[in-house]
């Protein structure tokens, strides 16, 4: 496919589609906690915008609501609540310690090949402008993913949690034009709510360890105490 | 429909009657109430379809067929027995002080919500809202495993949320990439995620991308199925929350979550024309049956024991709708009635051994038949129908399962026989000086309202006895559905 046969605003939607990509790799690296919200944010705008994008080169104004949707949800109502909750726990000065940066962001970029090739049976079947763009939403799923594994703070786990549904409803958008309204409704219901409840938990967390440090979170093993001999019952 | 809506609709309202009354003392005889209502509206529900066959209500949201309408009886038969049991369970721990009365509203409350995910989830039509309710009921129970906020409680409820969070948001990738086969087939693309429209066209959606599809969903549900490796949630979950969520999570939600992937599977089977999805669930049940039989001998804690007894059922029922063919699909389908409903009847009676002990650990429960003879006897009987056990119904199911296979693959019959003895004798090893050892000094009697396990256990010799007519009936339609072939 040549880039240039393409209309000016499918280009659009594929660069569009490659900044959403990049913000994942710039939450990877992002150590500061109010930072990393704001790529959330941002992360969440350029799919707005995307999706925007593809709602008019593809003339489906139905994603003019998921878009807008995407906006209120995850480029404003979401990073403003976690922002808010940094705030109230007083960590928004907190940096944490990346362990093996570089290492990471090697391993995302292995991610994205690797996302291709998933997507190459997919990208066969479609006839659609938006079709290369599949493999980037299963990126920003994995790289979610990775950034779940590598940061040891609930709110980063948090932000990566949330990266992942982003990264899902990009999939959504660019291979099928979204999904059906309602199944989208209870989509953003359920990140909602999830949002909410994650938010309560900093504060349980808070108020039971006395820290946001996943790590500390580590009582319950297989075989917590060192195993005396096993019981006999006597017959 | 009336009796559909009531079913959805009753669980909705006691949301909100939960959050505003959930703290008065009375609170729990609401509970029971409203989930008896619900069992009557199921019921009926059962009742009407039985009569008049599968239905599709108007605006094709939701479909009700033998397969749902069984699972949909049987959460509502366990939701009312557990609300029983929950009414004294709970009072007993607010005066032990492990929870305020504020928190009993977020406890009524999310009761009820829990109960309206699975019903949704149940009886939808549509796979997408399938997903949504999948994650509601996810949400919903998240604040009770976290309902004692004790450091371990905490660590639980959030291993379940990210774990369980991650995990299904694999089914909704694999939901999008189904969505995106049957788009380019469907003409209509509203219509696209509706289960009966995409059975009915599964010949044609591409079978490529339905194989990638279903190894997404098989992660995803399989999380909240509890299949090994996916796992590690589930025993944590289910010994940190509240003793009658233990019972409804494992007795009900595991079931529901199975569901999801079965109904994928019949999709997925009729696009393939090969058996892969079914080697697929058949490998990852396998592999759960046998490592959580194993799991069993290490437990200290009562209740993770019998968590990782759950996996080991869910493993075995996985194994049996992998291998397809009538006698293992209704030997499964059987199965998740026989093991929920032992199962929830344990959880109560180990809820009333720990409090019986004021501890979950199990070298400091002992001699329960000496202390209180009601409550040693249940979880022995208990113990003994989970095992497998004749005369009980999980004897008659695992039987099915393990004539199916030795039909189909002499070879994995070994195992299966090895897998079961493993988890008897896992289980019994703890259970004898539970139940018969010398009762320590300070072990005292609790109020136990034993109704909810006699009924449960009379339920289970029942159907190992003899499984009456109408059940045979909706056993072997869902069975006709499910693999193609009638079993009777």
């Amino acid at each position: 496919m040549d880039l240039t046969q393409l209309g000016l605003f499918d280009q659009a939607v594929l660069l569009f589609a490659a900044f959403v990509l990049f913000t994942s790799f710039v939450m990877l690296a992002q150590a500061r906690i109010v930072p990393l919200i704001h790529t959330f944010a941002w992360q969440g705008a350029l799919l707005a915008v995307t999706t925007a994008l593809v709602a008019y080169a593809t003339r489906h104004p139905h994603l003019y609501l998921s878009a807008g949707i995407t906006l209120t949800l995850k480029a404003a109502l979401i990073p403003w609540l976690l922002h808010r909750l940094t705030v109230r726990l007083n960590i928004q000065r907190e940096v944490e310690a990346l362990a093996y940066p570089t290492l990471v962001l090697i391993a995302g970029g292995a991610l994205v090949i690797f996302s291709y090739y998933v997507a190459l049976p997919i990208v066969q079947l479609s006839a659609m402008v938006t079709r290369n763009t599949i493999a980037a939403g299963i990126a920003i799923v994995l790289l979610g993913m990775l950034l779940m594994i590598v940061r040891k703070k609930a709110i980063s786990q948090v932000i990566g949690f949330m990266s992942i549904e982003n990264g899902l409803f990009f999939a959504a958008v660019v291979s099928t034009y979204g999904m059906p309204m309602v199944v989208e409704l209870g989509i953003a219901f359920d990140v909602l709510v999830a949002a909410v409840l994650f938010g309560v938990f900093f504060f349980q967390m808070r108020a039971s360890i006395d820290s946001l440090d996943v790590d500390r979170l580590n009582r319950l093993r297989e075989v917590d105490e060192p195993a005396p001999a096993p019981e006999e019952t006597a017959p | 429909m009336t009796a559909l809506w009531l079913t959805l609709l009753i669980p909705l309202l006691g949301i909100a009657v939960g959050a505003l009354i959930g703290q008065r003392r009375h609170a729990g005889w609401v509970n029971v109430a409203l989930t008896a209502a619900t069992l009557a509206a199921a019921l009926w529900l059962a009742y009407t379809v039985l009569d008049r066959g599968p239905q599709l209500s108007p605006g094709k949201m939701f479909y009700i067929d033998a397969f749902n309408v069984y699972l949909v009886a049987l959460t509502a038969f366990v939701g009312l027995t557990t609300a029983i049991f929950s009414r004294t369970y709970m009072l007993h721990e607010v005066e032990r002080r492990r929870l305020g009365k504020r928190r009993m509203r977020l406890y009524h409350s999310m009761y009820q919500g829990f109960m309206f995910a699975m019903f949704a989830a149940l009886t939808t039509n549509n796979v997408g809202i399938l997903w949504v309710a999948m994650e509601g009921a996810t949400l919903a129970t998240v604040l009770l495993v976290s309902l004692y906020r004790t450091p371990e409680a905490i660590e639980a409820a959030w291993k379940y949320f990210i774990l369980c969070g991650v995990g299904i948001a694999q089914a909704l990738f694999g939901t999008v990439l189904l969505y995106f086969a049957a788009e380019r087939v469907i003409p209509n693309p509203d219509d696209a995620l509706l289960w009966n429209v995409l059975y009915a066209a599964a010949g044609q959606l591409e079978p490529t991308v339905l194989t990638l599809a279903f190894v997404f969903l098989l992660v995803g549900y399989g999380t909240k199925v509890g299949l090994v490796p996916l796992h590690n949630w589930l025993p944590d979950a289910h010994s940190e929350g509240p003793t009658p969520m233990s019972a409804i999570l494992s007795g009900l939600l595991l079931n529901v979550a199975l569901y999801a992937l079965v109904r994928m599977k019949m999709i997925v089977d009729g696009s393939l024309h090969s058996h892969l999805a079914g080697y697929l669930m058949m490998g990852f049940g396998m592999l759960s049956f046998l490592v959580a039989g194993l799991f069993l001998h290490r437990q200290r804690d009562i209740k993770r024991m019998f968590s990782y007894s759950s996996i080991e059922h869910m493993g075995l029922m996985t194994f049996a709708f992998g291998l397809g063919g009538a006698l293992a699909t209704f030997g499964a389908l059987l199965h998740m009635t026989v093991h929920s409903l032992t199962k929830s009847a344990i959880f109560v009676t180990v809820g009333h051994a720990a409090q019986i002990a004021g501890t979950q650990s199990i070298e400091k429960i002992r001699g329960l038949i000496r202390t209180q003879p009601a409550v040693g006897w249940g979880l022995l009987i208990g113990a003994v129908a989970i095992a497998g056990f004749p005369p009980f119904g999980v004897f008659t199911s695992e039987f099915l399962v393990l004539t199916a296979t030795m039909k189909s693959w002499p070879w994995l019959t070994p195992p299966l026989l090895v897998g079961l003895a493993i988890a008897f004798a896992g289980l019994f090893r703890h259970l004898h000086p539970m139940v018969y050892g010398e009762a320590p000094a300070g072990q005292q009697r609790v109020t136990a309202n034993m109704l909810p396990v006699l009924l449960h256990l009379a339920f289970v010799l029942w159907l190992g006895l003899a499984i009456p007519a109408f059940l045979a009936d909706w056993f072997s339609q869902a069975t006709k559905l499910i693999s193609g072939s009638s079993p009777l």
